[in-house]
């Protein structure tokens, strides 16, 4: 076992783990941090993307010993200080951007992490930048309308599919 | 996955000290892990190259060339290899933003997956694979799929990549996976043209020498004209015949001259 410590939403954390936890295990099963999903395990869905020292990862990639030291973000540190939603999260739900649900915190954890470093991207440069988060409800025409808005760009441009 | 051991050590020399026995190194973990879940692996123990301060970056040697860490992401390559726009392109559109933020080039090139895409960048740029032991060039590294010169434990260190006059790089995506069904990397260089492939052969990686001599005395794509790739060896699966891979080896080579800038 491997004792690690990390910041998550700006708590500081430690635990003890096998080499072999992952990241998104620990999240999950240790700090009981369930907002972030695991839907396919393969690295392909983007259901379990979180921030690790700002950067989106997908947390079921990525070991647990791995990340100590290192600051981390989830789902459940993106609500603002007044537990109301922050402006992605209000986008996605007054725009749709979701049915199950499942795959939104990975959504809107990817979102974040576009719009931190490319503030009023276009709606190709959304689409590219979700390649890697998969969801089955959506179409993710609603998803990417609630992104662009949450940028503050107008979504009326985008035509319905 | 099976138990192993995890180290991170924060020097190469810690690093090749760890790598002893049953030991494997990590990269960025994004083939390895899901290679681990499959139990297609048992490694004792990972020594994590990530926390290598020494093996992350992008400079510019004193000779010119473009030298990348083995430890380097994908999303910093992207980012800050701007002097080698054909290099830093097939960074930006290997897998996706949370794969880039965590795999390697060194990782990769280790792994030589034979539809991987830097391996098309490194054999087609003539580049130098550096590891802890020696400088290996990108003509000895490829030994096949999966397979490479590297001896058990030596760790990449560094790739140095000569920038090329006039390179470009297309890939036909796999859609599920975004690995290339074909990908080619073209680079016009002092000393002739190099044309290298992925994805679409079963020995790996390769150079397309018929390419390179046409190319070479005539840089145009229809150059291309008239030639045609044997569809004997090349990877034929649900996605794609051996034929149809070899037919758009000549595609995708023609639309690299023609965007090589």
């Amino acid at each position: 076992m491997t004792d690690i410590s990390m910041t998550v939403n700006g708590k500081a954390v430690s635990g003890s783990v096998e080499g072999r936890t992952l990241l998104v295990d620990f999240l999950r099963n240790d700090l009981r941090l369930t907002g972030t999903h695991v839907g396919c395990d393969t690295s392909q869905c983007g259901a379990c993307v979180v921030h690790v020292d700002g950067l989106a990862v997908k947390a079921c990639t990525m070991f647990a010993a791995e990340a100590d030291g290192a600051e981390v973000a989830t789902i459940e540190g993106q609500a603002n200080a007044d537990g109301s939603l922050n402006v992605i999260q209000q986008a996605f739900q007054d725009h749709h951007g979701l049915q199950c649900g499942f795959c939104t915190p990975g959504m809107v954890m990817s979102a974040a992490a576009l719009l931190k470093d490319n503030p009023k991207p276009t709606e190709a440069e959304i689409r590219d930048y979700l390649e890697g988060n998969i969801c089955r409800c959506t179409g993710y025409h609603n998803i990417v309308k609630a992104i662009m808005a949450a940028s503050g760009q107008d979504v009326g441009a985008i035509a319905a599919e | 996955m099976y138990a192993f051991e995890i180290e991170r050590p924060e020097t190469v020399a810690d690093a090749a000290a760890a790598l002893t026995g049953e030991a494997q190194a990590l990269g960025g973990g994004q083939t390895l892990i899901p290679t681990l879940k499959q139990r297609l692996a048992s490694p004792e123990k990972l020594v994590s190259l990530a926390g290598i301060a020494e093996m992350k970056g992008v400079c510019t040697g004193d000779d010119g060339r473009l030298c990348v860490g083995g430890a380097t992401t994908h999303a910093t390559v992207a980012a800050e290899a701007g002097s080698f726009p054909a290099l830093a392109e097939l960074a930006s559109h290997i897998g996706d933003p949370a794969v880039r933020n965590r795999g390697t080039i060194g990782g990769s090139l280790a792994n030589n997956d034979p539809a991987a895409c830097y391996p098309a960048a490194v054999l087609g740029a003539g580049a130098t694979i550096v590891t802890n032991t020696r400088e290996i060039a990108a003509d000895d590294f490829f030994d096949g799929m999966f397979t490479t010169a590297l001896n058990e434990g030596e760790i990449i260190t560094e790739v140095k990549f000569p920038v090329a006059q006039k390179a470009n790089y297309q890939k036909f995506v796999q859609p599920a996976s975004r690995f290339a069904m074909v990908g080619v990397f073209v680079a016009q260089t002092a000393e002739g043209v190099r044309v290298a492939v992925t994805g679409a052969s079963e020995g790996g990686v390769f150079r397309w020498s018929e390419a390179e001599a046409a190319l070479s005395a005539n840089f145009d794509a229809s150059a291309l004209d008239g030639l045609s790739l044997d569809a004997d060896g090349m990877i034929g699966d649900l996605h794609g015949s051996p034929a149809y891979r070899a037919h758009l080896v000549k595609v995708m080579t023609g639309r690299a001259v023609k965007a090589a800038a």
